[in-house]
């Protein structure tokens, strides 16, 4: 297919299941890609906090380790 | 009476009870606990989101009403209780936090020594610092020193509704610090609240008391009641305790009934 890039996926560990992801997602990309709100949740790649502002600009590679969290209950 | 308000970290709290929001049957009837029991601190956990992802706790809690406390509950280490914490400032849950660092997983004690270090990091990064902490006096003086906005030390084991186990070293720890004392872990009853504030704690914080009550609405208004006839009866200066009787009527004037 002319114009038609190959889709090359990377895997990476996402609050400790294993996925795969098209090559050069960005972390806002992940979130928009498991439909997770932005509103209260936070992010760490690699055990790095990733601030909200650098969503855009951080992308990810092969092996990160994403830890996505959230409020639950808790005392 | 008059009474000052419940001061953490420069924020001003009229309610001296904070609540949390774990193990509700619902979470319509952790709305409405929440409600009754005029709490305006709610402690939440931080928890990988589930994925797909469903509906949030929040969506249950207003926060523009209430301060959210995120906790660092099942934190082990230091390091992991602060990384909590930089995740939930990052998530937006603000700068107030309630630090765990645990020791034991069968009791659920504190990690002292985890926790001072925690305490101090956290304090230099500008949190306003809860520490969750056993009833030692003497680690309640060293946590103050090192920055935390009050010391929360357990009435008894987490969820275990034991009760205050020692009111005397919550006593020592009272005249020991100048921030607020907030029990924190160990209230069964309401009875268990009011006597924790009638030893003069500035507050009281519980979860499993309410959510585990078999009417957990209920009992949050009960919680709330007892917060606050404990704050008023210390605020009213208790009676001595005496062994023997003090009559209450006068002795004089009695009729004389002798034939």
């Amino acid at each position: 297919m002319k114009g038609a890039r190959p889709f090359v996926s990377m895997t990476i560990s996402v609050n400790g299941k294993s996925m795969e992801i098209p090559v050069g997602t960005t972390v806002d990309g992940l979130l928009t890609l498991l439909n997770v709100k932005r509103e209260y949740t936070a992010v760490a790649v690699n055990r790095d906090i990733t601030p909200k502002s650098t969503y855009t600009a951080v992308t990810l590679s092969e092996g990160d380790k994403v830890e996505i969290v959230r409020p639950m209950g808790g005392g | 009476m008059y009474d000052t308000n419940l001061v953490l970290g420069g924020k001003e709290f009229t309610s001296r009870l904070i609540v949390g929001t774990g193990k509700y049957s619902s979470m319509d009837v952790m709305r409405d606990a929440h409600e009754a029991s005029g709490t305006e601190i709610i402690t939440v956990a931080v928890r990988r989101v589930s994925l797909p992802s469903g509906e949030s706790i929040l969506d249950y809690i207003d926060t523009k009403r209430y301060t959210l406390l995120p906790n660092t509950a099942g934190c082990y280490t230091a390091d992991e209780a602060v990384r909590t914490c930089y995740l939930a400032r990052e998530a937006g849950l603000g700068e107030m936090v309630k630090l765990e660092v645990i020791g034991d997983q069968r009791t659920l004690f504190p990690d002292v020594q985890g926790l001072l270090e925690a305490t101090k990091t956290l304090a230099r990064d500008g949190f306003i610092v809860m520490p969750y902490s056993n009833d030692d006096p003497v680690m309640a003086r060293k946590l103050q020193d090192a920055g935390a906005a009050c010391v929360m030390p357990l009435g008894a084991p987490i969820g275990s509704g034991l009760g205050i186990r020692n009111p005397y070293n919550i006593k020592i720890i009272l005249e020991t610090v100048t921030v607020p004392v907030i029990v924190d872990a160990g209230v069964g009853t309401a009875s268990d609240a009011a006597i924790a504030m009638e030893l003069g704690c500035d507050g009281v914080l519980m979860n499993t008391a309410i959510a585990g009550a078999h009417d957990a609405v209920a009992m949050a208004k009960a919680m709330k009641l007892a917060v606050e006839a404990g704050r008023l009866a210390y605020k009213a200066g208790r009676i001595g305790k005496k062994l023997y009787a003090t009559a209450s009527s006068p002795l004089e004037g009695l009729p004389d009934w002798t034939s």
